[in-house]
């Protein structure tokens, strides 16, 4: 069965560049970055490139880098480090948008549980944060705001720039989560204006496993986990060398391709998201499709269960998501329409489409052409006859 | 032919999935997520998260995708509810049942006809064939001891129609070797033996936190109306019970009758309990039409009950009425019985 791959936003296949260059290190670059030694040497020194690479890809000083396990840890970092060194000073409130990742909103719910306040901005029905909201909820005591930069869910780019601004008035530091940014929007941190930024290698056709956190010059926020001085004294554990290195080589690949790949996303995008509100009846988008990355567009679908859609166009050979997953693999209320005002049946009646480099405009016809075959059969369901 | 099996995790519906797939059926596998598994890994004694796991690994080695669907509301709403609103009734009530033939057999089923596949298959102990005249009947398993047509006897004919047991012409035993042969993880798993989303079999805990209203004091009282003591709620107990009454009495005493309304409940001899009719309701009639006359049929009263001959006739409002040749022991409201003609189920119903 012919299978196409819509899910980019969940995960990225890894670039050959990537997956050749990891091949390789995996077997020469075995030394431990901290050893004195030759081996440790070599081992440090790619590391330090890999870094340089994902440093120039958010317009940053490598050594303001660190890398990580992954996206997670990154938002745990920034937003508990920052939380417990600013404990002193008594800044104890934390805000955040309502339509951050789980990473971010579960980590300020575990801070809430010792003692931090914390305030969720709405969003409204173009799931974008606006500044005069956050302005109304800043306190003196505001150690941290956090918003993501682009929407894992709908794909909406906030205005941070703006927001850092606003936030850097009243003292409080800024952290944005720029894992589904990174690769789709070009960045700079100094433009963006903010103190924290974290990213994920397995979003831009890295591998899984590794992501990183930029850290502001001159800014102390206090490491998650204790051992070793690895990463100048901010994250302890022996790197892991093969994934950062991977890293590495996505970033600059993804770097030297963006502004032609994501024109030509936005195009198959486009073509997607017009033909499915074309050929399939009462359907539309989420959120504003002004402000948004290039390859996502969210569909609610009237009167059909996005559980049921999912597994009818998996069956089909044609993976999409919603964006909200949980454990045992079912599948919750997305938090991020909640958040935007949408009604119950809405909440759960939404597919994710989220496209990458591998797409083209037959996938996308093709998919154009199965849905409304798919989406009749569920809303037509027929209910047996039972037994009152 | 596309089929979903229900997979539970257990090794019963994994083998029935495994023999699909071996015959060449475009099979997909549907687990049930029923209760919310964050809070708890141990909520119940089947479908916990570690069976969506076997289920998942399962159908991974036989090669067919799985999903698993979130049906918490639905089963709250016609298995759960019902279950405490019949023990509040003063009934002993039978979710199993509810849940094959109000979920499993139909919104199951139709979730699965909305994906294409013409049939829901589960690792049930039974058998369904379709009669010369075209009339769909379910029987007795091959594997009496395993036999599970008692759970089953609300399918209506549309129901039975799209409904496939792959294990009922199969001893359990064989059941396993088949497992072991696939080399599955799950073929000396444990069946489960309680009821699925009760925690420790604490039936009376788990309706009490659900209806707080049940935990009433009321008397128990003798066949003459003579109060020997009293009790903390009509859902602690059913028809037929020893033990928990705390009554000292020379002769063992067994709860007879239990009245929700009043909060009484009547304890007496053994002999009492032995009864020889009994009627009941939302009778489904599966291998014939409502019979008007009495027919001889052997009735089945509990799960564990040799079904005892009798005869049984259909009266208005699809309830019927069913007389035993021989007196049996704690005939209980909310229990099924189910009808049998040998190893045809004749229909079933609810005890009154």
């Amino acid at each position: 069965m012919q299978r196409i791959y819509f899910d980019h936003n969940a995960t990225t296949p890894i670039d050959p560049a990537v997956a050749d260059t990891m091949a390789v290190a995996l077997r020469e670059e075995f030394g431990n970055p901290s050893s004195v030694h030759h081996f440790g040497q070599r081992a440090k020194a790619v590391v330090d490139q890999a870094r340089s690479a994902v440093a120039a890809l958010i317009g940053a000083d490598p050594s303001e880098v660190v890398f990580t396990s992954g996206g997670t840890e990154s938002d745990n970092f920034a937003i508990r480090g920052t939380a417990e060194a600013l404990e002193r000073t008594g800044r104890r409130h934390l805000i955040a948008s309502a339509i951050e990742h789980e990473a971010v909103l579960n980590t300020l719910k575990a801070l809430a549980r010792r003692g931090s306040d914390t305030t969720l901005l709405p969003v409204g029905d173009t799931g974008i944060t606006s500044s005069d909201d956050l302005r109304a909820a800043l306190r003196d005591d505001t150690a941290l705001v956090s918003v993501m930069h682009a929407n894992n869910e709908i794909g909406t780019i906030q205005p941070i720039t703006e927001l850092a601004r606003v936030a850097h008035e009243r003292g409080a530091l800024f952290h944005t989560d720029a894992v589904q940014s990174a690769g789709k929007l070009p960045i700079d941190v100094k433009t963006l204006g903010v103190d924290l930024l974290t990213i994920s290698a397995h979003k831009f056709y890295g591998p899984k496993g590794v992501g990183a956190i930029w850290i502001r010059r001159g800014l102390r926020i206090l490491p998650s986990f204790t051992g070793g001085k690895q990463e100048r004294n901010r994250r302890a554990g022996t790197e892991n060398v093969t994934g950062i290195i991977g890293m590495g080589v996505a970033a600059e690949v993804v770097r030297a391709k963006m502004a032609a790949e994501c024109a030509r996303l936005a195009m198959l995008r486009d073509r997607l998201e017009e033909g499915i509100l074309r050929a399939v009846p009462r359907t539309m988008v989420n959120g504003a499709k002004t402000s948004r990355v290039a390859n996502t567009t969210n569909i609610s679908f009237d009167r059909v269960e996005a559980e049921s859609l999912l597994i009818g166009l998996d069956l089909e050979g044609i993976a999409v998501s919603t964006g909200s997953a949980c454990s045992s693999g079912t599948l919750e209320p997305s938090h991020v329409l909640k958040a935007m005002g949408f009604p119950a049946h809405r909440t759960q009646n939404s597919i994710r489409f989220s496209l990458g480099a591998a797409n083209t405009e037959a996938e996308v016809d093709r998919a154009i052409a199965v849905l409304p075959g798919v989406v009749e059969k569920l809303r037509n369901l027929t209910r047996t006859p039972v037994r009152a | 032919m596309r089929i979903v099996v229900a997979m539970s995790g257990g090794v019963d519906s994994s083998v029935a999935a495994a023999l699909l797939a071996e015959q060449g059926l475009d099979v997909i596998g549907l687990s049930m997520q029923l209760y919310d598994q964050r809070g708890q890994q141990t909520f119940g004694s089947c479908c916990t998260l570690d069976d969506l796991h076997d289920a998942r690994r399962v159908a991974d080695a036989i090669g067919i995708p799985h999903y698993i669907l979130n049906f918490e509301r639905q089963f709250q709403d016609t298995v759960i509810s019902n279950f405490v609103r019949e023990y509040a009734a003063g009934r002993t009530p039978l979710p199993c049942a509810h849940c094959n033939s109000d979920l499993k057999f139909a919104t199951l089923l139709d979730r699965a006809r909305g994906l294409g596949a013409e049939q829901v298959a589960t690792g049930h102990y039974a058998r369904v064939e379709q009669s010369a005249s075209g009339r769909w009947l379910l029987k007795r398993s091959a594997d009496l001891a395993k036999d599970q047509s008692y759970f089953l006897a609300s399918l209506t004919q549309a129901q039975l129609a799209r409904a496939a047991f792959p294990v009922g012409d199969l001893e359990k035993s064989e059941v396993r070797a088949q497992a072991r042969r696939l080399g599955l993880n799950v073929a000396e798993k444990p069946d489960s033996q309680e009821i699925c989303f009760v925690p420790d079999g604490d039936y009376a805990s788990f309706v009490a936190d659900r209806a707080p209203a049940v935990a009433r004091a009321g008397a128990i009282v003798d066949q003459r109306g003579d109060v020997l003591g009293s009790h903390g709620g009509v859902h602690r107990f059913t028809v037929g019970q020893r033990k928990g009454l705390g009554i000292s009495s020379p002769a063992p005493l067994y709860v007879l009758k239990i009245e929700a309304e009043s909060g009484k409940i009547t304890v007496g001899s053994r002999d009492a309990l032995d009864q020889t009719t009994l009627t009941a309701s939302g009778v489904n009639w599966v291998a014939t039409e409502a019979p008007s006359g009495w027919v001889p049929i052997a009735a089945q009263i509990r799960h564990r009950h040799r079904a005892a001959a009798g005869q049984v006739r259909a009266m208005d409002h699809d309830r019927a009425a069913c007389v035993f040749n021989e007196p049996q022991p704690a005939i209980t409201p909310g229990q099924a019985v189910v009808f049998y003609d040998d190893d045809v189920v004749v229909g079933g119903g609810w005890i009154d």
